[in-house]
């Protein structure tokens, strides 16, 4: 591929197609998988490129037979057919053949294979949860835990606006792990089965409902990792990235410092002293939690996901109330707010619910009720 | 005997739209499956058209994550069991009895059963999107527990497939037993020609799997509505047990849609090459290894799951086996082919286009096979492109170069070779424009099943979208070229072609309704 004449003849043929978009990635082409930053991705690349040589060989070879007999062999040329039809030495060939050549493949894969599923001596331990639709990471023993959600705002996804340079794969809270220390993943789904990807750590393992599964990373280089889910997890699934920030041991340690701090003060619970128009305002925001599947005006989608407006749980008694967003609904997409929203803002959301999206309940939600309920 | 022969068809053939519904004539239902395969997929296509609509650009502007989640869900529905799977039964139905000397499929009424079964349980399936809540979002692969979330086209779907499955099998069984009973006294199984012994061993492999694929759905209809927990892990269920049984229905699934292609190939190019096809008996040896392997390679689909790793390397060991055998076959085209006497008619194109573009796709399978690297590639784009390399290109396009080699057959009349051939050259060349670049944007990170994509992506889609468009559209010329062959054209000889083998040549073209009565004879040798 001649990499500079391309892009241009592309912008000449496209011109007017691309309207929508950011010209500025327009040169990155990628072809390959990309730059290894683990001992593990850089094995799976050079074994890919390995095995893809190979097969590119035989592909060459192959057709070379076959290109020469269209070109040479033809009617309109005037060559007569032969009338040979089997050989058994050559099938056995070229059935030992290939097989010598897979078991040539089989052996850098197996010793790749073991290396990858090595899940022992870890540094740390992380453990990763799939919601419907972001990513829940846990410091195991560390007390430290929270929600990564998808940070592309919606204006950008419909359009409205230019995209920004990491479209569709930023997140409000990236991922921290330390360099040079092998970090050890524990992954379970709550809802459906998801899958943690993050190409350049050559890691992907699926995010099970009722499994654990393992997988470990070591990074090399102090930088920015960006992923996706690869498992079809519903209507979101294109849009709940995963963000890795490496940091070196040093930076790490700090950072998780303060997060332990932030989020032991976060624990305490909140004086009442909120008027109802302070927690409409806050619950708009967090609200922003429930659209992707009661959607911005709170109807739902018929026949999947239960409305907001006119809703009996929303209009009924708030206990009710409080238990579904609590505690979700087993079987749904509706997870346990309470491992993700502070009481603030489960009592802001609800309050939002109750007085707004059509509902006139008139009624106020306070932190201590919900930190009761805990 | 002639006149009795016509007093026979006026009394018992309605004619209008009844004799096509009462039929029990094998060319009839043969055509009924063929036409039914065609409009199926021109309906997955117009679905693949919408989803390449979305994906051209960055950004949503066609339809919402949901009605796209539909979209790839029926497209996949649609085509492999609307369009590849009846495809193929077409071609049985047409060939397999003139092929093997039979005045008509062992089981008529049976037959009619298995053809009118489809209609109905595409209605239901496709009237799912028309449901609250629109239709199936979980994929083809229907994995619980998404497919526990759905709507009520989640069990439309469940009865659906039932159904499907059904016409399966019994058409399945059909053949069977016409390739068991009803052969000619001379013609034994080793006379037989290869697509008929691909179809035998496809027929086999239905009959094994479309109940394990039954219980897998009924299993997910009880979770849904009557209170087991299969794959809830809530009650003690397990959501990978769906995937095992899935795959294990799956893999052989993945044959019983390329099997009858290779059949097809197998019959074509010899015929334009002028020359017997090489090692019959290899043919035959390495379709029964692959059907043999197709039973124990599942969880190739699954290595992400977290299986052993004894259960990993197990399943990479016997994927990779695979291409023993299917790299058999696709030497003995290749050598069919050399030193042979080729001409290059619009059937020939397509089969020369199948070894090629079906090997390419067969070699990124073998790279999916090597599992560590499938860690990068499993559930990406790279994936999308292995597929349709070998369902396309392989599937797809063998029955349109089945169809150009069998219609003057059919028809009586020889096709528009000049449109044929351009039709060839316009589907090959957009085919490779829209998939090529889905390697580059697998390889690059982007995941399957996604309806917008980061801007890193975006050159390569824009391409594969306008190579879908044009594929897309291309179709419709094969549909006027069909059209106008039925319709007239110049009258094609019996043989039609330069001295084909087979017994099918040997018929009038078009063949009397009812072909071989009296079984033929002198049936030659083919090892």
């Amino acid at each position: 591929m001649v990499m500079s004449t391309q892009p241009r003849w592309l912008a000449m043929f496209l011109g007017a197609g691309l309207f929508a978009t950011s010209m500025g990635a327009l040169a990155e082409w990628g072809l390959n998988l990309p730059p290894p930053v683990t001992p593990i991705a850089a094995e799976i690349l050079d074994l890919h490129n390995l095995i893809m040589l190979i097969c590119l060989i035989i592909f060459i070879v192959v057709f070379s037979f076959m290109f020469y007999s269209v070109y040479a062999h033809r009617k309109s040329k005037g060559f007569k057919a032969a009338q040979f039809h089997e050989s058994t030495t050559v099938e056995i060939v070229w059935t030992i053949i290939p097989f010598l050549i897979l078991v040539g493949m089989a052996i850098p894969s197996t010793a790749t294979l073991i290396r990858m599923e090595d899940t022992t001596d870890a540094d740390l331990t992380v453990k990763i949860t799939g919601y419907q639709w972001k990513w829940g990471y846990e410091y195991m023993g560390q007390d430290v835990s929270f929600f990564s959600n998808l940070a592309t705002p919606a204006d950008q996804i419909l359009n409205r606006t230019s995209k920004g340079e990491h479209y569709l794969l930023e997140v409000d809270k990236p991922v921290v792990l330390p360099t040079n220390q092998k970090v050890r993943f524990l992954l379970t789904a709550s809802d459906v089965i998801h899958s943690w990807w993050v190409p350049k750590l050559g890691v992907k393992k699926d995010a099970i409902p009722g499994y654990i599964n393992e997988t470990w990373t070591y990074i090399s280089e102090p930088g920015v990792y960006r992923g996706q889910c690869t498992e079809l997890c519903g209507k979101d699934h294109g849009f709940m990235p995963i963000v890795v920030e490496a940091k070196s041991p040093e930076d790490f340690a700090a950072w998780l410092a303060e997060q332990k701090q932030a989020q032991a003060a976060d624990a305490e619970p909140v004086a009442d002293a909120l008027d109802k128009d302070e927690l409409l305002a806050r619950g708009a925001d967090v609200y922003q939690n429930c659209v992707a599947c009661h959607g911005t005006e709170g109807k739902g989608v018929p026949g999947i996901f239960p409305a907001i407006h006119g809703s009996e749980v929303v209009n009924g008694p708030v206990e009710q109330h409080l238990d579904v967003v609590m505690n979700g609904k087993p079987g749904t997409a509706m997870h346990p707010f309470k491992n993700q929203l502070s009481d603030l803002d489960i009592a802001a959301v609800i309050t939002y619910q109750r007085n707004s999206l059509g509902n006139e309940n008139g009624d106020v939600v306070q932190p201590s009720q919900v930190h009761a309920l805990r | 005997m002639a006149t009795a022969d016509a007093a026979h068809q006026e009394h018992h053939h309605p004619s209008g739209l009844m004799r096509w519904v009462f039929t029990t004539n094998h060319k009839d239902i043969g055509t009924l499956y063929l036409v039914f395969a065609l409009t199926m997929f021109f309906i997955g296509g117009a679905m693949a058209m919408i989803i390449r609509a979305e994906l051209f650009v960055p950004g949503l502007q066609v339809v919402n994550p949901h009605l796209f989640n539909q979209m790839t869900t029926m497209h996949a529905l649609v085509m492999v069991f609307g369009a590849i799977m009846p495809g193929f039964v077409g071609f049985a139905n047409w060939m397999v009895p003139m092929m093997i000397g039979a005045p008509d499929m062992a089981l008529p009424r049976l037959n009619n059963w298995s053809f009118w079964i489809l209609p109905f349980a595409f209605t239901l399936l496709l009237s799912g999107l028309f449901t609250a809540g629109g239709g199936p979002a979980a994929g083809w692969t229907l994995y619980a527990p998404l497919s526990t979330q759905g709507g009520m086209s989640v069990d439309m779907t469940i009865f659906s497939v039932h159904m499907l499955g059904m016409s399966s099998v019994l058409g399945a069984i059909n053949i069977i037993v016409t390739i068991f009973n009803m052969r000619a006294p001379e013609m034994s199984l080793m006379r037989m020609p290869l697509f008929v012994w691909t179809w035998l061993i496809t027929a086999f492999l239905l009959v094994a799997v479309m109940p394990v694929l039954a219980g897998a759905v009924t299993m997910l209809l009880t979770d849904r509505h009557f209170g087991t927990a299969f794959f809830d892990p809530a009650g003690g269920g397990d959501p990978v047990l769906f995937q095992h049984i899935f795959w294990f229905f799956g893999h052989p699934e993945v044959y019983i849609m390329i099997l009858p292609a290779f059949g097809i190939i197998s019959e074509i190019i010899p015929t334009f090459s002028r020359k017997p096809l090489f090692g019959y008996s290899s043919m035959v040896l390495a379709t029964s290894a692959i059907a043999f392997l197709s039973f124990i390679v599942w969880a190739h689909h699954m290595f992400t799951v977290g299986m052993p790793l004894t259960g990993e390397l197990f399943f990479m060991y016997s994927t990779m086996l695979i291409a023993v055998p299917t790299g058999v076959k696709v030497f003995n085209w290749v050598s069919t082919m050399w030193r042979g006497s080729m001409s290059f008619e619009t059937p020939m194109l397509f089969a020369v286009a199948v070894v090629f573009l079906f090997t390419l796709g067969g070699l990124s399978g073998l790279m999916l096979a090597i599992t560590p690297a499938d860690f990068q590639y499993h559930d990406t784009y790279f994936v999308v492109a292995h597929f349709h390399y070998v369902l396309f290109s392989g599937s797809a396009m063998a029955m349109m170069g089945g169809a150009y080699y069998w219609l003057p057959k059919w028809t009586g009349h020889m096709y528009d070779e000049k449109l044929g051939q351009l039709h060839f050259w316009l589907t090959a060349i957009f085919f490779n424009i829209t998939f090529f670049p889905q390697h580059f944007l697998g390889l690059a990170g982007m995941p399957r099943r996604i309806p917008d994509y980061a801007l890193q992506f975006t050159e390569f889609n824009v391409i594969s979208s306008i190579g879908a468009f044009g594929l897309g559209l291309s179709q419709i010329l094969f549909v006027y070229v069909v059209f106008k062959c039925v319709r007239g054209g110049e009258k094609a000889t019996d043989e039609v072609w330069e001295e084909p083998r087979g017994l099918e040549w040997t018929l009038p073209s078009p063949p009397p309704y009812h072909t071989f009565e009296t079984p033929p004879q002198n049936i030659p040798s083919r090892t």
